[in-house]
């Protein structure tokens, strides 16, 4: 089990190694990256299935003891994270072995790509804040070289803006950590966590809001949210496919994670105030992500937005279980913590986050997906602007068909894989009274059809147009060196299609997997068990929160109301 | 000491901010490093400024005595270092690259991957 909890990070970053050493040698690089990536999500599954099972697992690095080693945790979000690295892991080799050009190949993709994929999972599993600054850099670091191998102009000026952004906000980061570890004199998440709940004095509590304030702001760049959006559209469509797809994925959701992971776990003071920023950020998130979409013209800066839009669903259901626990808080004390309104709002917390990953876990199959396809369009018409490309209904149908599958499910299509977590987030923000946000989402869902219909519209059921004279494509992308293996890039399509499918169509297991998830972090008790053992559940005590559930496994009242009542999809 | 470093650190933060607000990214780069700097100082600080105090515990004791300065602040601040530095270098060939292929360093110049 020890091993499981880091064989995630572990074994990427050996598959680096090796790639490295062995660089000249592309051949044996792909196969070694290919058994890297099955490696990977085999072994991210089980420890899904293990955690789900067992509850979260813990790896003290070099035996140290919680608070003062580093602790790896794998609670279920962070399993469920993980698994889904895995998952991006190989269907982007694979794409990558089938379409990337061979000066970009053997110039180190495959080590690049499997250091990044450590420095995810890497930053999933870290129970230590500064462990996750190393991971990030370390992510950050790969993905600029991914970013711009190959230095063609358009990569270098993306590079230019991501690198700039990124690296302030990582500057933000560890400014806040500094000042975090001032105040309350340790790193270890858990055990920050109890000593801010512990904390009691006013001058503490409001610096440490203000101070999760510069949190928020530095994983909002890392997540791509509202005011701190704009690196993304400006570089992610300017790699090739393969590199977008990788990114797309996994990248932004790396900082919403860490969003979710911060502001439930370890930030606990003054929720009534966080809450509503966070929702508020959420919905502009997801307004003007749906807007730039509606306003580009090239499908793979179309999809750039999109990778905005549903960070903003994740945050909402953040920024609604943040609330609503506060509320629920509040009403304890003076009704009592087991009156029907604050049960109500407890319920309806967990329906948001159990949304929001949900959300996560199909945006990123999702994402992925849709990149990989903008790039098979890419290689068949040498262009992606959708004015000057059509008819590829006619002479593709499979891909169109393929195409349908992840665009309705992001636009949240019943019994495809985005409308239940959608419908969770809507019934969350309903039950807690977050009726602004609900507009805001019901609307931006609205509009993502719009896009995802234009897209389909424009790529595939219209003729091709009549090439204009002296026209060219400004955003062309040279692909040259090897013709593509039309398989090995259809195959990971087909599969992240059948995934979608299969997320959409059993639901109930899943969502089953996201609402114990969101229990697992709106109850402090099993994550500060699985770190800190029964010392942690003393001081937890100690700082009398009798509400919460004591038991190391998710004992879930919440859970069986929401069967009781129906809920369940 | 504990009223001097806080200037310093404002300082170097206000001065790499107003550096990276400028047009020429070798400016930004510089800019970059100076936040870094600042940030280190800042986690040196916030610590807690001992003189004279080294971590050490003595031949027989168990626990360090009270008073001595955080070994933990100067560990994070060199891990900081080390990943700036490989970050600063990749910075630096990166703007290289970027003058050569664009023949400018004007930031205000490189729009076309936003249109």
């Amino acid at each position: 089990m020890n091993f499981l909890v880091v064989s995630p990070i572990l074994i990427p970053i050996l598959t680096a190694m090796l790639c490295m050493t062995l660089w000249g040698r592309l051949r044996v690089q792909r196969v070694l990256s290919l058994v890297g990536a099955v490696a990977l999500l085999a072994c991210s599954v089980t420890l899904l299935v293990l955690v789900d099972r067992n509850g979260a697992a813990v790896s003290q690095a070099g035996g140290w003891a919680a608070p003062f080693g580093i602790s790896f945790v794998a609670d279920r979000l962070s399993a469920i994270m993980v698994s889904l690295v895995g998952l991006c892991a190989v269907a982007v080799i694979v794409y990558a072995i089938g379409s990337l050009d061979h000066r970009r190949e053997s110039m180190g993709f495959h080590a690049l790509a499997h250091a990044m994929l450590s420095a995810c999972s890497g930053a999933f599993l870290a129970g230590d804040m500064f462990n996750v600054y190393v991971w990030f850099e370390v992510m950050l670091l790969s993905s600029f070289v991914l970013l711009t191998l190959g230095g063609e102009r358009g990569q270098l000026e993306g590079a230019i803006k991501y690198v700039a952004l990124n690296l302030l906000s990582s500057t933000i980061f560890l400014t806040a950590l500094g000042i975090l570890y001032g105040i309350v004199g340790s790193l270890n998440m858990a055990d920050i966590g109890l000593r801010i709940r512990s904390a009691s004095d006013p001058s503490d509590i409001a610096m440490l809001t203000a101070l999760s304030m510069l949190f928020l702001t530095s994983f909002g760049v890392k997540a791509a949210a509202f005011p701190f959006f704009f690196w993304l559209p400006a570089s992610y469509h300017t790699p090739p496919p393969a590199i977008s797809a990788l990114f797309a994925g996994l990248l932004t959701k790396v900082g919403a994670y860490m969003l979710i992971r911060v502001f439930t776990v370890v930030f606990t003071t003054d929720q009534g105030i966080v809450g509503p920023t966070i929702a508020v950020m959420a919905a502009l998130t997801m307004l003007v992500g749906v807007l730039g979409a509606l306003a580009q013209k090239e499908m793979r800066r179309i999809l750039s937005f999109m990778v905005i839009g549903p960070i903003g669903f994740i945050l909402m259901g953040l920024g609604v279980a943040i609330t609503a626990t506060a509320r629920a808080d509040a009403l304890a004390e003076t009704l009592g913590a087991g009156v029907g309104e604050v049960l109500a709002l407890r319920t309806a917390a967990a329906l948001a986050l159990g949304g929001s990953v949900f959300y996560l876990l199909h945006d990123i199959v999702v994402k992925t997906n849709l990149f990989l396809i903008a790039g098979v369009v890419l290689k068949i018409k040498g262009c992606a602007e959708v004015d000057k490309i059509g008819g590829l209904y006619r002479s593709h149908p499979k891909l169109a068909l393929l195409f349908m599958i992840p665009a309705l499910s992001l636009a949240g299509f019943p019994i495809l894989s985005g409308f239940w977590p959608k419908l969770a987030l809507v019934r969350g923000g309903l039950q807690a009274e977050a009726f602004g946000v609900v507009a805001v989402a019901l609307v931006a869902s609205l509009l993502t059809i719009l896009v995802v219909l234009r897209l389909w519209a424009e790529v595939f059921w219209k003729n091709q147009p009549e090439p204009v004279q002296g026209d060219f494509c400004a955003m062309g992308f040279s692909g040259a060196g090897r013709p593509f293996r039309k398989p090995l890039m259809y195959a990971p399509i087909a599969g992240l299609a059948a995934v979608t499918l299969t997320i959409g169509l059993g639901a109930g297991p899943i969502w089953g997997l996201a609402q114990r998830a969101a229990n697992d972090l709106l109850h402090p008790a099993p994550y500060t068990y699985a770190v800190l053992g029964d010392e942690g559940l003393e001081r937890l005590d100690a700082l009398g929160v009798p509400e919460h559930p004591r038991t190391r496994l998710t004992s879930a009242p919440i859970d069986a109301d929401l069967h009781a009542e129906g809920h369940h999809p | 000491m504990e009223l001097i470093t806080p200037l310093v650190i404002g300082l170097l933060y206000a001065a790499g901010l107003y550096m990276m607000m400028r047009r020429s990214f070798v400016k930004l780069v510089i800019g970059l490093l100076m936040i870094g700097h600042g940030t280190n100082l800042l986690i040196f600080t916030s610590a807690g400024l001992v003189r004279g105090k080294p971590p050490l515990i003595d031949p027989g004791a168990k626990v360090l005595p009270a008073g001595t300065t955080d070994p933990l602040a100067p560990a994070l601040i060199l891990t900081a270092i080390v990943i700036s530095f490989a970050v600063v270098s990749y910075t630096m060939v990166l703007v290289k690259r970027t003058y050569q292929e664009l023949g400018t360093d004007d930031l205000a110049e490189m729009r076309t991957t936003d249109r």
